[in-house]
């Protein structure tokens, strides 16, 4: 495959303006540009003020999510030619507060597990010991999820309401109940049951399965989701027919 | 409780029925969803209709005579099964929805879709049929 050109329609805003645009550029592809790439050669040669996040550029950082052609996908790994389109939409992701052109406050979604005052990050098992930099108290992940936020993006019920706590904590949620781990296991595995157990939790899912279709990182938040009613409804019939406390 | 930190502002604000209605580029948990939508809020809207034309009954015999003809019209026969695709496909999903909700069957959520949508298919062409002939 020969290099092509392709037509980029960006999303474009700038804190103050009233509302956002779109602005065209034309973009070089090889047979392996990503559009990551794409926009960061827009920014080399034709507009320096476009703004986006990126880091790794090998879908591990999860910085670099948007929408192209209307999917959420991680834009470090999402080949121009193989959308097979001349015209490559580019938007922020959506249902996460906007800051500029195609970065989006991430805040929020973070807050959603500090407020839960549980370990929602947990400590990583594989890097107990390591020399940490300073200021940082221990390595922290969410284990499979990149924190890119695509599912958030995907979910038609987190585009009706901000109340919802959403597919990436609910998955977080559930890993604390399925895998155990630290001292005090129980009681967080506990806490995360209760933390879901109401209407903006996991049962404000609509069983979409959106935010499993465009994860990236296979963390399947559906299932989870699922999962964690599993685990309620079990235990509200066992309640129910006074098997458990 | 969590943090209800807006996933939105003013800039891009929160278009709920773009969020449950635009499935371009979506996939088929998200179409199920937004024709469950559409079926739930169109077989909310025929019950009233029903209850209108009920009340056409206290016009006595003659008001209803006249519905009853217009209610054999070709036009109106095709509504009704518009009608019976409606209740057929949100009944059968919302059976799916519900039990992938409980977490029984999440992993053959798909399958389970296309299973209840092919008796789904095989009733409404039964019912076609029926509403067409008798
Ligand atoms: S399965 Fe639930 S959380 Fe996932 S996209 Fe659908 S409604 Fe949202
Ligand atoms: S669950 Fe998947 S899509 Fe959601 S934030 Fe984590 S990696 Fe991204
Ligand atoms: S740049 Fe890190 S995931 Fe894309």
């Amino acid at each position: 495959m020969a290099e092509v050109e392709r037509t980029f329609r960006v999303f474009r805003y700038k804190q103050g303006q009233a509302a956002p645009s779109y602005q065209t550029f034309k973009v070089k592809a090889g047979p392996r540009t990503t559009v990551l790439e794409a926009l960061q050669e827009i920014r080399r040669t034709q507009d320096r003020t476009l703004i986006l996040r990126h880091s790794c550029h090998h879908a591990s950082c999860g910085t670099c999510g948007m929408r192209v052609n209307g999917q959420e996908v991680l834009s470090c790994v999402t080949n121009v030619q193989e959308l097979g389109a001349e015209t490559v939409l580019v938007e922020p992701i959506n249902n996460i507060p906007l800051v500029a052109d195609l970065v989006v406050d991430m805040g929020g979604f973070y807050e959603r597990y500090v407020d839960a005052h549980m370990p929602y990050i947990r400590q990583s098992e594989f890097e107990p010991d390591a020399d940490l930099p300073e200021g940082i108290a221990q390595y922290t992940r969410y284990e499979n999820c990149l924190e890119c936020g695509l599912c958030v993006s995907a979910c038609p019920v987190m585009g009706s309401t901000s109340d919802y706590l959403g597919p990436a904590a609910l998955a977080a949620a559930w890993r604390v109940v399925a895998e155990p781990r630290g001292q005090d296991a129980g009681r967080a595995a506990e806490a995360a049951l209760e933390w879901v157990d109401n209407e903006n939790g996991c049962w404000r899912c609509h069983v979409a399965y959106e935010c499993t279709e465009v994860c990236p990182s296979d963390v399947d938040p559906g299932g989870s989701i699922m999962a964690l009613r599993r685990k309620l409804t079990g235990r509200k019939f066992r309640r129910l027919l006074r098997l458990e406390r | 409780m969590q943090n209800a930190s807006a996933t939105r502002n003013d800039v891009r604000p929160r278009r709920p029925l773009r969020a449950w209605f635009d499935v371009r580029r979506r996939h088929m948990g998200s179409w199920a969803f937004a024709i469950n939508r559409l079926t739930g809020l169109g077989l909310a809207a025929y019950l009233f209709l029903h209850l209108a034309v009920l009340s056409t009954l206290l016009q006595g015999e003659a008001g209803w005579d006249r519905f009853l003809q217009l209610a054999r019209s070709p036009f109106f026969l095709l509504l009704d099964v518009v009608l019976i695709f409606g209740i057929l496909f949100h009944g059968l999903n919302g059976i799916r929805v519900a039990l992938v909700g409980m977490g029984v069957g999440a992993r053959q959520h798909r399958a389970l879709f296309w299973v209840l949508m092919a008796i789904g298919f095989v009733l409404l062409a039964y019912s076609a049929w029926k509403v067409f002939t008798i």
